[in-house]
């Protein structure tokens, strides 16, 4: 029997409450009509299977009987409804969006099979501060032939190249694997086959598996596209096979696919770092065992081949962590102000169903009095708000929808992943729970509440005049919060507004305005002799420089900010050996002479290059200050020697430093270096092939002669990557920009979300105290007192939530001082603003109210009573 | 009153309930009961099904309880009695005159029991 009664358990109480005892005697007078333990037996199972279909059911015909209550409650009060919904939808939306980017980058498995177990392996030169250094070809051979922790390792590079043999020449970013890569991250073809270990031997026949978005795009999803034959770099190539939309290795960027091919003599230079490479561990096998084991294999090949492995130890890192800490915080910032706007909107809720609840107070007591059970209330209250959750869920998916792709500017490029995240199921999952959550908090409180005030006096009251002092507490506690949260979001934003302004006045070393750039990869070998070479430059440069309106125009090895990286070490004798030349590093770059007026980088002292300084001439250099700092402090720099880039250079100029690594970074010292001054074949990827031009011209007019000139000079020459300088520099903060964007959109909500709930909360506090202060203004109260006792309340709760809202804010700002360029988490005037505007957004809030407060006429509110 | 016709069809557990309480009140035992008899145990209604019937046909208005005890001998103070309203009465004969005009049909088509 006690079974029996746990079992009806199951059904609503409403039910219950009417039924139980009839449900129980029936239950009882058939067990007493069964009394073998077989027909007892049956009698259970029947008694189970009839209860489960038949209480849910019962609970099915309230549900529907709710809804049909909170349709027409909507329909009565659409104002309260919307609102409502809208309140939530913001919640929801801004954290499914914030929660969808963080996912997609820093939290979903990666799209490959047991992407745990995939690690990338570097070389780790901690002595020069590198410990990601590409490996070079003889050491990843010999870490994947004495290594037993992975059960696979391979390897990758950039390959940068001129595709031609469909249409005009173009630049494609690709990537070179060996044969092993594909399998172990599981990938297959869309059409064809992958790379066989045939195609990736020396002097193999080139073949090349083209990406998805390749194959749609510039072979027009030609069916017969297998065997179709294409050159890169002037090679012949078959296509083998095409990869399915989702394969994004190592980027998104990459379009095409070739085998490595490695040569005998490329493991031949153990210093010829340019492989990355990627290794799957054993099952079973933890990265920490793999980095023991890896460090055991560095220091056999240390004692091997001490001259060039004396430093080079192993970096076991997860394939997914490779990412900069900065987009790190910046993920989790925007997360933390979404769950920040969240709460603030969840608050909201439960202080507008809070203040509905009360003003409801007559119709739930009537309810109650006709024998509505009290459960029964809260259980009608409950559906209420989760319908308005649910709905105002499925609005903020919608809205998160259209947010996601605005922030795909926080995704980095680096990744095997698509750029624009995707709100999939777990994601979904997620928003749900928050959704149901929300529901539920902000549906019982005002529920609980609102039935336990159920007194059968309600019934006699006047409408709205019974605020009891417990429920104006919670809603001004929920205020205070409302009000601390959105602080500490204006707040953050403040700082970083004021980050963002600080780096946007940081000098990049060179003026951006009115300089139109572009890559003209030079194909190799084509392009491998100096001479060659120079007559390309010669020929274009001379062309464009007569085009009207051209100031200037020079060719580099590569613009700043657009690579970061070409760092070649520096020896100069007496100071430094060779054998720490990793603590002496400066970046490389060869140039036509007239770059540094092209990008307007002072000098300061000395000459900049000249066409005379050729092959047969004294070899040169222009350094920055910061080189002729850290070699010659306090001495005249012009005219020193220093061993770079294979051979004796001499000091001839001084310019000023440019933020070669981005506004945001320190930058090595920088060297330039004529671009005549090297030996053929040598440093081919140091090569000049980035082309700026300054002009007064707009982009439209330039372009075409530009194309026109370049391919005169070389009909087979791609031109790729033409952006303006501006748009470079622009770029090097986009993230930082569309995190503050949508911050900002984040407070902004925060703050309307929290007037709106200071509004409300007021605007019922003056309804209620309609008579006191009706006769407060008939005893002769003045209007400023009148005020003061409406704006008293809101300005305390406002001063005490500054207060608590500062005190977090310390911690918040604390929590992303890595993004703050060297403002300070404590900036006082960033504060001072903040609580300013937070006290005006309160102020703002009761401003209506107030008003309404003066207007009362003391003789219709006393009469009234 | 309302038509008793928006009622229809009814589903067969109502119209069973109906059945069994258009001669007596009874509590909910005895109608599972008599339904059972009348049906010579072909329909036995669960108890769920049962109370879950009752309470919608009470928010109907086809049966009310009852303060009655027509049953003095196996009386039980806490047990409810139902008992047929008019509207309840209304509707049977409206769902009876619907199976009537139904077999009449069958008749015409040649269903009917004992002819071919």
């Amino acid at each position: 029997m006690r079974f029996y009664r746990l079992l009806l358990r199951l059904y609503p109480a409403a039910f219950r409450v009417q039924y139980e005892e009839e449900l129980a005697k029936v239950f009882a007078l058939r067990s007493r009509n069964a009394s073998p333990p077989f027909a007892r037996l049956l009698l259970w199972l029947e008694s189970i299977a009839d209860t489960l279909p038949s209480a849910l059911a019962a609970h099915w015909d309230l549900l529907r009987q709710d809804l049909r209550y909170c349709a027409r409650l909507f329909a009565r009060s659409p104002g309260f409804a919307i609102t409502a919904i809208l309140v939530a939808a913001l919640g929801v939306g801004a954290t499914t969006a914030a929660y969808s980017v963080t996912d997609h980058v820093l939290l979903r498995p990666l799209p490959f099979p047991e992407a745990n177990r995939l690690v990338k392996l570097w070389e780790d030169m901690s002595p020069g501060n590198y410990t990601t250094m590409e490996p070079s070809p003889a050491n990843y051979s010999d870490w994947k032939r004495l290594s037993h922790s992975f059960s696979g390792m391979a390897a990758f590079r950039g390959l940068s190249v001129s595709m031609t043999g469909v249409g005009d020449p173009e630049q494609v970013e690709g990537n070179a694997f060996t044969s092993d890569l594909l399998p172990m991250l599981g990938a297959r073809p869309l059409l064809g086959r992958i790379f066989s270990q045939a195609d990736d031997q020396p002097g193999a026949p080139g073949t090349v598996i083209l990406s998805y978005a390749m194959w749609q795009g510039r072979f027009g999803a030609d069916p017969n596209i297998l065997t179709r034959k294409i050159e890169l770099d002037g090679e012949p190539y078959t296509v083998i096979g095409v990869m399915p939309g989702e394969f994004q290795f190592p980027r998104p960027a990459v379009q095409i696919w070739t085998a490595m091919r490695f040569k005998p003599e490329d493991f031949e230079d153990r210093n010829n770092n340019y492989l990355r490479v990627i290794a799957k561990l054993r099952p079973g096998v933890s990265r920490e065992q793999a980095r023991a084991e890896m460090g055991i294999v560095s220091e056999e090949l240390r004692r091997e081949y001490p001259k060039d492995n004396e430093h080079v130890g192993v970096t076991v890192n997860p394939l997914r962590d490779e990412l900069s800490g900065r987009s790190r915080i910046m993920l989790f910032a925007l997360l933390g102000a979404s769950f920040c706007v969240l709460i603030i909107s969840c608050t909201n809720l439960a202080n507008l169903l809070l203040s509905r609840a009360l003003l409801r107070q007559r119709e739930l007591a009537l309810r109650a009095a006709l024998g509505a059970g009290r459960e029964r209330l809260v259980r009608q209250m409950l559906t209420e708000s989760l319908a308005i959750a649910l709905l105002g869920g499925v609005v903020g998916i919608g809205l998160a929808e259209a947010a996601v792709p605005l922030l795909k500017k926080l995704v980095p490029s680096s990744l095997p992943i698509a750029s624009v995240a995707s709100i999939d199921g777990r994601v979904l999952l997620v928003s749900f729970a928050l959704v149901v959550l929300t529901g539920l908090c902000f549906g019982l409180i005002p529920a609980l509440r609102a039935s336990g005030e159920l007194a059968p006096a309600g019934l006699g009251e006047r409408s709205g005049v019974s605020l009891s002092s417990s429920g104006e507490r919670l809603r001004s506690g929920l205020i205070v919060g409302e009000i601390a949260l959105s602080l500490v979001l204006v707040l953050s934003c403040g700082l970083l507004l004021r980050a963002l302004w600080k780096l946007e006045q940081v000098d990049p070393g060179f003026r951006s305005e009115h300089v139109l750039t572009m890559r003209t990869a030079l194909t190799q070998p084509r392009y491998e002799k100096v001479a060659v070479r120079t007559a390309f430059y010669d020929s274009v440069l001379a062309r464009i420089r007569q085009t009207p309106g051209v100031d200037s125009a020079a060719f580099t090895s590569f613009l700043p900010i657009v690579m970061q990286g070409g760092i070649w070490p520096v020896a100069i004798a007496g100071q430094n050996s060779e054998l720490d030349r990793a603590f002496h590093e400066a970046s490389l770059r060869f140039v036509t002479p007239d770059f540094f007026r092209t990008l307007n980088i002072p000098l300061r002292s000395g000459r900049t290059l000249r066409e005379s300084d050729g092959p047969k001439s004294q070899y040169v250099a222009v350094v920055s200050e910061s080189f002729a700092r850290q070699y010659w402090p306090k001495q005249d720099p012009l005219g020193r020697h220093f061993a770079f880039a294979f051979a004796d250079r001499t000091v001839v100029g001084i310019v000023g430093n440019v933020r070669v690594r981005g506004l945001e970074r320190e930058s090595e010292p920088q060297v330039y270096l004529p671009y005549r001054q090297v030996g053929d074949g040598d440093l081919i990827w140091y090569a000049p092939k980035d082309l700026a031009i300054r002009s007064s011209l707009k982009i439209e007019q330039l372009l075409p002669r530009v194309r026109h000139i370049i391919a005169e000079a070389d009909p087979q020459q791609p031109i790729s990557d033409i952006q303006t300088l501006d748009e470079i520099v622009a770029e090097d903060w986009a993230p930082r920009r569309t995190q503050l964007i949508a911050l900002g959109t984040f407070a902004l909500i925060a703050i309307l979300l929290t007037a709106i709930g200071i509004h409300g909360l007021l605007a019922f506090a003056v309804g209620s105290r309609t008579r006191e202060i009706g006769v407060r203004m008939a005893v002769g109260a003045q209007p400023g007192q009148i005020l003061g006792l409406v704006m008293g309340q809101s300005l305390l709760l406002a001063l005490i939530g500054i207060a608590l809202g500062l005190a977090l804010s310390v911690a918040a700002a604390r929590s992303v001082a890595g993004l703050l360029a060297g403002i300070s988490p404590t900036d006082p005037a960033t504060y001072t603003i903040a609580a300013f505007t937070a006290f005006a957004m309160a102020c703002a809030g009761s401003f209506l109210p107030a008003i309404r407060a003066l207007r009362v006429d003391p003789i219709r509110a006393i009469r009234a009573e | 009153m309302p038509d008793p016709h928006e009622l229809l069809p009814l589903p067969s557990a109502t119209f069973h309930i109906l059945l069994s309480l258009a001669d007596q009140d009874r509590h909910g035992y005895a109608i599972i009961q008599d339904v059972a008899a009348r049906t010579a145990g072909k329909l036995r209604l669960s108890a769920g099904t049962l109370y879950r019937s009752i309470q919608r046909m009470l928010e109907q208005g086809l049966i009310e309880e009852t303060e009655e005890r027509p049953d003095p001998e196996l009386d039980d103070e806490r047990r409810r009695y139902y008992r047929l309203t008019r509207f309840g009465e209304r509707v049977a004969r409206a769902e009876t005159a619907r199976f009537a005009e139904l077999v009449k049909m069958a008749r015409a088509s040649g269903f009917a029991p004992g002819k071919a």
